[in-house]
């Protein structure tokens, strides 16, 4: 697929653009702050309804505007979709498919698939594990959007479930007994939802884990090798081999009684804690490179390359899907070095289409050449 | 900010559920500009509301008496109980006119956010009711109508494991079909009436 298209109102610094894209490499060259990556944002934005940058939508909204719009033209095998995204902070986005209203934001997912590739990702092997949370359920709604209903579905029982710990909590510790009388149905929605999600994430670290393998092994193969497993709260409690690479497929049915008997397990503590300690909410992915873990261990140079590997890792787990997802590279160049540079630029001008940014046009090996547009000033200009 | 009376008065409106700041502020001037005998009628309509509509005292619906009319009509079924969360439910539900019994109203749903738990609803009234007869009548069927989004769905399971203890009781749901996360009142007769007539036990 490729965006053929792409229109802004008041997104970031921009109170207007207006940008035609083709298949193929499209590099935008512009001075840092001119706003290049404010545009891939958008498109991002569009296949993952959230920014790569930040968690809220307020700072997507120009300074002083009321809402922002994104309306991207999307070509998928020959057919064209037009999608808007108006993003209003505080209130519901609406959202429009062929300048049809649709009912949730969300039906707008599966249109655009965007793997992007930026600085920000250095959090995936060095920042929290709620940041390789982010990328594994981003990835699983690019998959098959459906698990957006199930982690918003998650996320609501959740915070109920939550709530009503931490007031119990607060009621025993005050001397009382705390209302738990609703504590197990919660459990069981919990569980229930949590299973699904649980086991979609296990399937998908299987299924990603030899792509991340091979990619980094291109991306660095002078390294030594990584590997990636899911590391579930549910601990010991886990079948074995589940989230593993050769992992078996995740029972949906197991994983939700393992859930209810891990919930029934930690009870008190969970009362006494007033928070809830298992569930999806609380898992990780192991990043191993050699035999230690990434975080902590990796150099600066090897926490890029593998943070690289993830992302090229579902972009090929994408193709293998048979869709093409839209590569976008964002600032990535400056921050590789030669060698690495020609490795990335060899998998992206394979693409359909991939988008990239950079404060500098030499930075961009020469395979990605293509469509160049010069961005300076509030202006975005074709100049090849 | 605008000083003093209008300030406030954009503040209540903006309190009002589906009111955001900018239609309280539309509202505010457009009161300010209109006819005092327009502003006099809704001023009356509000204090109407709050002295004059009473809950009634079986099912929790508004009445304008101690038992609704729907209580009330001996026409209707009083074997089967059909549970909703709010009055607003009832409208949605008689609109289908698939549905000839009668109704129970708990006054929301299950939400710990909010501080809501049984105790909150009319769950003990339930309960009790279930146990009395109506007109030499049993109540044979509840009908769980809660809305399918997580609290409804939550409330659903509470009281199906609550009305599970009553021998002979038959306790339904509404099927699915209902777009999940939504609100009962917004679904459209069509699915709703398929919903009721597709209810399945719990
Ligand atoms: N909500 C916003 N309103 C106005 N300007 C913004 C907003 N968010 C970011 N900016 C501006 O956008 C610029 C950064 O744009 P960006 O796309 O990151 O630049 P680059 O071309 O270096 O990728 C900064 O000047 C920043 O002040
Ligand atoms: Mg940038
Ligand atoms: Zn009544």
């Amino acid at each position: 697929m490729f965006v053929r298209h792409l229109q802004v109102s008041d997104f970031r610094s921009w109170p207007h653009a207006d940008v035609a894209f083709e298949p193929g490499a499209s590099v935008l060259v512009g001075a840092n702050g001119q706003g290049k990556t404010n545009l891939v944002e958008a498109i991002g934005y569009v296949a993952t309804l959230g920014s790569h940058r930040v968690a809220t939508d307020a700072p997507l909204v120009r300074h002083g505007a009321e809402r922002a719009v994104v309306r991207t033209a999307v070509v998928n095998e020959g057919r064209e979709l037009l999608v808007e995204l108006e993003i209003t902070p505080g209130r519901a986005n609406r959202a429009r498919i062929n300048r049809g209203p649709v009912p949730r934001p969300r039906d707008v997912l599966g249109i655009l698939r965007t793997v992007l590739f930026a600085p920000e990702d250095l959090a995936l092997v060095r920042g929290d594990p709620g940041e390789r949370r982010r990328f594994v359920d981003e990835l699983l709604v690019l998959r098959a959007p459906r698990f957006a209903g199930v982690r918003a579905d998650y996320d609501r029982v959740l915070k109920q479930r939550s709530a009503l710990l931490k007031t119990a909590g607060a009621a025993r510790r005050a001397g009382g007994s705390g209302d738990i009388r609703t504590l197990d149905v919660w459990d069981g929605h919990l569980a229930r939802h949590g299973a699904e999600l649980l086991a979609a994430r296990l399937d998908l670290v299987t299924d990603l884990a030899p792509h991340v393998a091979s990619a980094y092994a291109e991306v660095a193969p002078e390294s030594r090798p990584v590997r990636i497993g899911y590391r579930s709260s549910l601990g010991e409690a886990l079948p074995p081999g589940l989230g593993q690479p050769g992992g078996a497929r995740a029972d949906v049915g197991l994983l939700e009684a393992a859930l209810l008997g891990e919930l029934a397990r930690v009870r008190a503590q969970e009362i006494e804690r007033g928070v809830c300690l298992v569930g999806p909410h609380r898992d990780d992915v192991d990043l191993v490179l050699g035999e230690a873990p990434a975080k902590g261990y990796a150099s600066h140079g090897e926490s890029w390359s593998f943070a690289l590997a993830l992302r090229l890792a579902a972009y090929q787990l994408l193709r293998a899907d048979g869709t093409e997802p839209v590569l976008v590279l964002d600032d990535v160049f400056a921050e590789l070095d030669r060698r690495r540079r020609q490795r990335l630029a060899k998998v992206a001008a394979d693409a359909e289409q991939v988008l990239v940014t950079a404060a500098v046009a030499e930075d961009v090996p020469e395979e990605l050449a293509g469509a160049r547009y010069d961005v300076h000033e509030g202006e975005v200009r074709r100049v090849r | 900010m605008y000083e003093g009376p209008v300030q406030d008065l954009i503040d209540e409106l903006g309190r009002l559920p589906g009111v955001g700041p900018k239609s309280a502020q539309r509202i505010a001037f457009h009161l300010l500009a209109a006819d005092p005998a327009d502003v006099s009628r809704l001023q009356e309509a509000l204090q109407r509301v709050k002295e004059g509509v009473m809950f009634c005292e079986v099912c929790g619906n508004v009445s304008e008496q101690n038992t609704c009319r729907i209580c009330r009509d001996p026409r209707r079924e009083a074997s089967v109980v059909c549970v909703v969360e709010e009055p607003k439910d009832v409208l949605a539900i008689e609109r289908t006119r698939e549905f000839k019994g009668r109704y129970h109203v708990l006054g929301g749903s299950l939400d710990p956010m909010s501080g809501i738990g049984p105790d909150q609803l009319r769950v003990r009234e339930l309960l009790s009711r279930i146990g009395q007869q109506v007109n030499g009548v049993d109540i044979s069927e509840v009908i769980l109508a809660t809305d399918p989004n997580t609290e409804g769905e939550a409330t659903a399971t509470y009281l199906g494991r609550l009305l599970r203890e009553f021998p002979g009781l038959t306790v339904t749901r509404l099927a699915s079909g209902l777009p999940m996360g939504g609100d009962l009142e917004f679904a459209d007769e069509l699915t709703l009436g398929r919903a009721l007539s597709g209810r399945r036990a719990v």
